[in-house]
């Protein structure tokens, strides 16, 4: 009587477990349906064909315009501008600390980086308003500095953790047998970080850029804060821009419950989700293919 | 000569963005409480917003934030631990096994603002709750139930087989032996994962926008479907949509500052907690 109860209660806990596992499929599903489900409804009413190639953004006029690019640009700019500032600052302070610093200085470094990566994305994007906008404004001329430059150096800040983690990763499991046959052959240990160690651990650090290039296309609240939200066609580092994100977070606290307006931020952001399911996919690849050589 | 040169150019190169590292959060660091520390004091901490926000305090943001991240950590931390314990202890390798993992890949790479959206679509409208303390709590929830799965599973991973076989030898169900035997010795692990997680979702402004949060509340309850203040959205308010933002600045480094200082409490638990596990 008693070993069955065991036996039952033993066979509900495994349904349970596995249950909950199949809730995170659900849970994906769901969202992904959400999305769906809304562009489709905003497609019923506004022609994918305008939606994509449309160059204005302009919802709330009488002749609405829904048209994505001057957004997608905007979020490409911001985040290209970025990547140009975070991968050779964040491959530079991988090589650092996994080639040169000692396990002192790296005690000392690893916590500065994880603090770093603690600090909440609001934080980032209000010194882009007090601090950063105000340098860039003297700079420059403008009247506040907010503007791609200001959103493009606050989310290289936030995508170097994970930049330099995942590189210094890729970075250390390079066999040291590879290091010392450069050496070796009479290579220095500068010619063997760039043309045996670097290239060897490519893939861990593609990697590591791509999951910060997803990082920095869906970060939101950096961009809202700091980029000054104009959502005229961008030109420029130096002049404000409105992400995708930044357009999602400023105009669905205002639109009517499923009007036009309201789809139309659903389809803004399956485009979204799209762009970083794609970037994260590569990153993926690159993570599997480094695991599977460092295997080898 | 000119090989010391090269060489100091070279690995000063590293150095230089090694230490931009460090510059970028030393300035952060040095500007929030350079000029919040001034703000900060019980009062701030305790007391009502009051003249339309330009004085008092931020108490109902604080009360808010702690309600949705206790939330947070009720909603996700069963489902998450369940997820993780059926990936290690139970599952085998096949298609199921193999499109979970890969939807909590994707899930974790899903944007913030995302999550807002879905929160607002099922939460707040198809299930009705309502922008309200819970709608906001379980959209946190939601984000953060990737992470807690993959730290449990780290943590379970680490409990050797040996525990197990132990358990099962002497007659104990499977069940038993995850209850009594593998939970507890991973749960340092599990813990520090999960305060982790709640640190992500304290700091997290774009998943509560639309699900609950609001700009003034004179009456922190708590209750659950009620609207609520939360110190991220606080700070966005009073930086970009206040009207006489000039003169709330103070107000807002003092907001920032706390903010800061709730999320490194919350790391600084995690890390203690590991620390502790460690030396025993």
């Amino acid at each position: 009587m008693r070993q069955a109860r065991r036996e039952w209660w033993n066979s509900l806990g495994k349904q349970v477990f596995r249950l909950t596992g199949v809730m995170v499929i659900v849970v994906l599903m769901a969202i992904l349906g959400m999305l769906l489900w809304n562009t489709a409804a905003f497609f019923l009413e506004i022609s994918p064909v305008d939606f994509i190639t449309g160059t204005q953004w302009d919802p709330s006029s009488s002749d609405a315009q829904y048209g994505i690019l001057p957004l997608l640009v905007s979020t490409c700019l911001v985040t290209l501008g970025a990547m140009i500032i975070a991968i050779p600052i964040g491959i530079g302070t991988a090589a650092f600390l996994s080639e040169y610093a000692g396990s002192r200085l790296r005690n000392i470094l690893k916590p500065i980086i994880e603090m770093l990566a603690a600090i909440p994305s609001v934080t980032i994007g209000f010194l882009g308003i007090v601090f950063l906008g105000p340098e860039i404004a003297q700079m420059t001329g403008q009247s506040n500095g907010l503007n791609a430059l200001n959103g493009a150096i606050l989310l290289a800040i936030m995508a170097l953790p994970t930049i330099v983690t995942i590189a210094e990763d890729a970075i250390q499991g390079v066999p040291q047998s590879y290091k010392e046959a450069s050496y070796g052959v009479g290579a220095n240990r500068w010619e063997t970080l760039t043309k045996i160690t670097i290239p060897a651990a490519a893939p861990g650090i593609l990697a590591a850029v791509m999951l910060g290039v997803g990082r920095a296309i869906g970060e939101t609240m950096t961009v809202l804060m700091a980029t000054g939200n104009v959502s005229a066609f961008p030109k420029g580092f130096f002049h404000s821009v409105k992400t995708i994100t930044a357009t999602i977070a400023i105009e669905m606290g205002e639109v009517p419950y499923q009007t036009t307006h309201y789809y139309a931020l659903f389809a803004i952001a399956t485009v979204l989700f799209a762009m970083t399911l794609v970037v994260n996919l590569i990153g993926e690849h690159f993570v599997n293919k480094f695991r599977k050589y460092q295997a080898a | 000569m000119k090989r010391k040169l090269q060489f100091i150019a070279e690995w000063g190169s590293l150095l230089l963005s090694t230490a931009a590292v460090c510059c970028f959060l030393v300035v952060i660091l040095w500007d929030i409480i350079g000029k919040g520390l001034p703000v900060l004091s019980w009062e701030f901490l305790s007391s009502l917003p009051t003249d339309g926000m330009t004085k008092g305090g931020i108490l109902p943001a604080i009360v808010g934030t702690v309600s949705v991240t206790l939330i947070t950590a009720i909603s996700a931390t069963p489902f998450g631990v369940c997820c993780a314990i059926y990936l290690n202890e139970y599952a085998q390798d096949n298609w199921l096994t193999r499109s979970i993992r890969a939807s909590i890949r994707n899930l974790a790479g899903v944007p913030s603002i995302i999550y807002g959206l879905f929160g607002l679509a099922i939460f707040v409208q198809a299930l009705q709750l309502g922008t309200s303390l819970l709608a906001a709590g379980l959209t946190l929830g939601l984000l953060s139930l990737p992470y807690i799965i993959t730290t449990t599973e780290e943590a379970l991973r680490r409990v050797p087989a040996s525990t197990r076989e132990a358990a099962l030898a002497v007659g104990a169900t499977q069940l038993e032996s995850i209850r009594d035997m593998v939970l507890p010795s991973a749960i340092s692990g599990i813990l520090t994962g999960v305060v982790l997680a709640l640190s992500r979702a304290a700091g997290e402004t774009a998943p509560i926008l639309f699900t609950g949060v609001a700009f003034y509340i004179n009456n922190p309850s708590g209750a659950l479907n009620q609207e609520f203040m939360a110190l991220p959205y606080h700070l966005y308010m009073l930086s970009t949509q206040h009207q006489a933002i000039a003169e709330v600045r103070p107000l807002a480094y003092g907001t920032a500052l706390t903010l800061i200082i709730v999320v490194f409490l919350l790391n600084f638990t995690a890390f203690y907690i590991r620390y502790k596990h460690r030396s025993k």
